[in-house]
């Protein structure tokens, strides 16, 4: 029988972005705190204890869901910044944390056993014996699956364990394996399991040579523009470099993931959520993007065998795209 | 300290493999680890084969370790990853947290780097299911990795990469194939063409990364031989050497001599420059950026700090 509800899952790297998603018609909202306990930890990001308290009130009164990213991995001489923001979020009434390192798992279990815990991506599990392994020790309820396997693998995953599982279906993509990947420490000292920061703003250079507009990352030449080039920020591995002689986007391209087309074949799955990348976007992107997945999801409930993605849906997509450009990544095979 | 071999993380033919590990029985290594790690459609040597060198291996006095695949994908992987876990010969080096759940209190592990071990907590609980040694993460600075060692039971051994290319990412997309224009499905086995890995350069010639399949790592070559001292110091009790296609042996015969104070860590940096197949790294260690080189290659007490530092 085909599941009658498929929770919309929505980023909030504000208050007023929070507050953007539950009135676009998100579900389901997902917030950090200001430091690096969370995988987007910029500057002028996130929340602190008073506005994580008014978007869980805000949220809630609307019977919405918070969840709280905590999916960093605590490092030895900050143990005590994460298990406060696990405190914290029990204290807040979060709906549920998400979380990569399982000796902060441990933690969350042993001092507040009715938080409900979620899987992060950080958390690389792409099998579902792993995933059983977090439900075993610490009871997770949900897994938020890497971006990097194609359909039928999250299949044959999702028969091998009853944990929920929540997908990735709009917004930056990652085309490493989260929690796998130090390439940003590599190239400046910071990553996203040590620091919270891929490719970090205070690293990037912006210069105009004689031969195009320069982005440099830590000084290393990520991409050059020519003049009738779209500049794209300087994410590691989405620049163009020379293999073997060839110069191209050796990695991938600035590309956004966007799912709507699977929307029949994820419900038909029993996906229980899908993620919208991008707490680090404007609440203007937080509000478009909800919109259109909303309408989708709704369209796609109500009748899945005749689902048609809207043209005017891609349309609103594609303007807040990186690149203007859309993928489906893993989940389509040939991709890889 | 003891020195270990990682796992071949490249595509060697058949013949290359067999002819590496035969000449590792007698090489100045402690232990052995081996198996595929990066890719399942490498299949010119089956696990069998493994088992089959390992035995000879161990019969030469080595410990030896089957080391697991990092990204388990499908069912084929977790049928393989099964396989593994139920050896009863050899000790498993467990690269996936699914391996760790086929071997959790039933048999001892080696938890691998990509199990992400930052703190004591998760270090303990890994230890109580039954890891007997564990792998640091390769991005973990000297100073984190203390931090961790001041909490450490004594019951687990702490290994280090101490020489080659680091292993930075995994991807579902192979990035050799693409290089080529090919699909994954259809890679016609390019990584047998590049024993050491394909170099990815900026566009200004600055060699920055490698690439190996759906494996990306380092261009420049990860190399603590003049931090051997603060490897000790800080409670390591394994180095480890990840195989390149040439001179594996003697880089394992340098890193010996310096571990036994019979060569400076100066004049071994010295020597391996001239078998590295790219510009040394260790920026890690020093927590900078991993592709930065602090040059703190020591003299041995006994030689001249002089003559040492002209030799560089």
């Amino acid at each position: 029988m085909q599941p009658d509800k498929i929770e919309l899952v929505c980023p909030a790297g504000s208050l007023p972005a929070l507050k953007t998603a539950i009135d676009s018609g998100a579900d389901c909202v997902y917030m950090g705190f200001r430091d690096d306990t969370n995988a987007r930890n910029f500057t002028g990001l996130n929340f602190d204890l008073a506005n994580a308290k008014e978007g869980v009130r805000y949220a809630h009164a609307k019977g919405k869901k918070v969840l709280l990213a905590l999916n960093t991995y605590p490092q030895a001489d900050g143990w005590q910044r994460w298990t406060a923001a696990i405190d914290n979020a029990a204290e807040l009434g979060m709906d549920a944390v998400i979380l990569a390192d399982p000796g902060l798992m441990q933690y969350a279990v042993k001092t507040h056993p009715g938080l409900r815990l979620h899987l992060s991506v950080q958390g690389s599990a792409t099998n579902y014996e792993a995933i059983n392994f977090y439900h075993e020790m610490f009871g997770i309820q949900r897994a938020v699956v890497p971006r990097v396997l194609a359909l039928a693998q999250v299949e044959q995953l999702m028969a091998g364990t009853k944990v929920e599982i929540e997908l990735f279906g709009f917004g930056g993509l990652c085309v490493m394996v989260e929690g796998r990947c130090a390439l940003s420490s590599y190239a400046t000292g910071e990553s996203p399991n040590t620091c919270g920061v891929c490719s970090p703003p205070k690293a990037v250079r912006w210069q105009k040579t004689t031969t195009g507009l320069e982005s440099r990352l830590n000084g290393i030449l990520i991409d050059r523009y020519g003049a009738e080039e779209n500049a794209g920020y300087p994410t590691l591995c989405k620049g163009r470099f020379d293999v073997d002689g060839e110069t191209y986007y050796a990695i991938e391209e600035p590309t956004s993931l966007n799912t709507l087309e699977l929307l029949p074949e994820l419900l038909r799955m029993g996906i229980a959520a899908i993620k919208i990348e991008g707490r680090q976007r404007s609440p203007a992107y937080v509000g478009q993007v909800t919109k259109v997945w909303r309408q989708a999801i709704d369209s796609c409930l109500r009748d899945a065998k005749n689902f048609v993605v809207k043209p005017s849906w891609m349309a609103e997509l594609g303007k807040v795209s990186e690149g203007q450009q859309h993928t489906l990544g893993a989940y389509y095979r040939p991709w890889k | 300290m003891k020195l270990a071999l990682g796992p071949v993380l490249y595509y060697w033919d058949r013949d290359t493999m067999l002819g590496f590990y035969a000449a590792m029985a007698d090489a100045p290594v402690d232990i052995v680890y081996m198996g595929e790690t990066v890719c399942s459609r490498r299949h010119l040597l089956r696990l069998q084969d493994y088992l089959d060198m390992a035995e000879r291996l161990v019969a030469a006095g080595k410990e030896v370790v089957i080391s697991t695949q990092t990204l388990i994908e499908s069912e084929y992987d977790v049928k393989t990853l099964r396989k593994i876990a139920e050896n009863e010969n050899f000790k498993v080096e467990a690269n996936d947290m699914g391996a760790v759940r086929l071997l959790a209190n039933k048999m001892p592990f080696v938890a691998g780097s990509t199990l992400n071990v930052y703190n004591p907590q998760t270090l303990d609980l890994l230890a109580g299911l039954g890891a007997m040694r564990w792998v640091v993460p390769v991005e973990m600075s000297q100073q984190a990795l203390a931090s961790i060692q001041d909490h450490r039971q004594p019951n687990i051994e702490t290994e280090v990469l101490a020489y080659g290319r680091l292993p930075l990412a995994f991807s579902a997309r192979c990035f050799t194939a693409r290089r080529h224009n090919l699909q994954k499905d259809d890679c016609q086995f390019k990584c047998l063409d590049y024993a050491d890995g394909l170099t990815l350069k900026t566009r200004e010639g600055q060699p920055f990364l490698t690439l190996n399949g759906i494996q990306t790592q380092s261009a420049l070559v990860h190399n603590l031989i003049g931090e051997l001292d603060a490897l000790q110091s800080t409670g390591v009790d394994v180095v480890r050497i990840s195989p390149q296609a040439h001179h594996t042996g003697e880089i394992l015969h340098l890193f010996r001599e310096c571990m036994e104070q019979r060569l400076s860590s100066a004049q071994a940096l010295s020597r391996l420059e001239g078998l590295m197949p790219a510009a040394p790294c260790n920026g890690y260690w020093y927590g900078k950026p991993g592709l930065d080189f602090i040059r703190n290659a020591q003299p041995a007490a006994a030689a001249n700090p002089v003559a040492a530092s002209n030799a560089l």
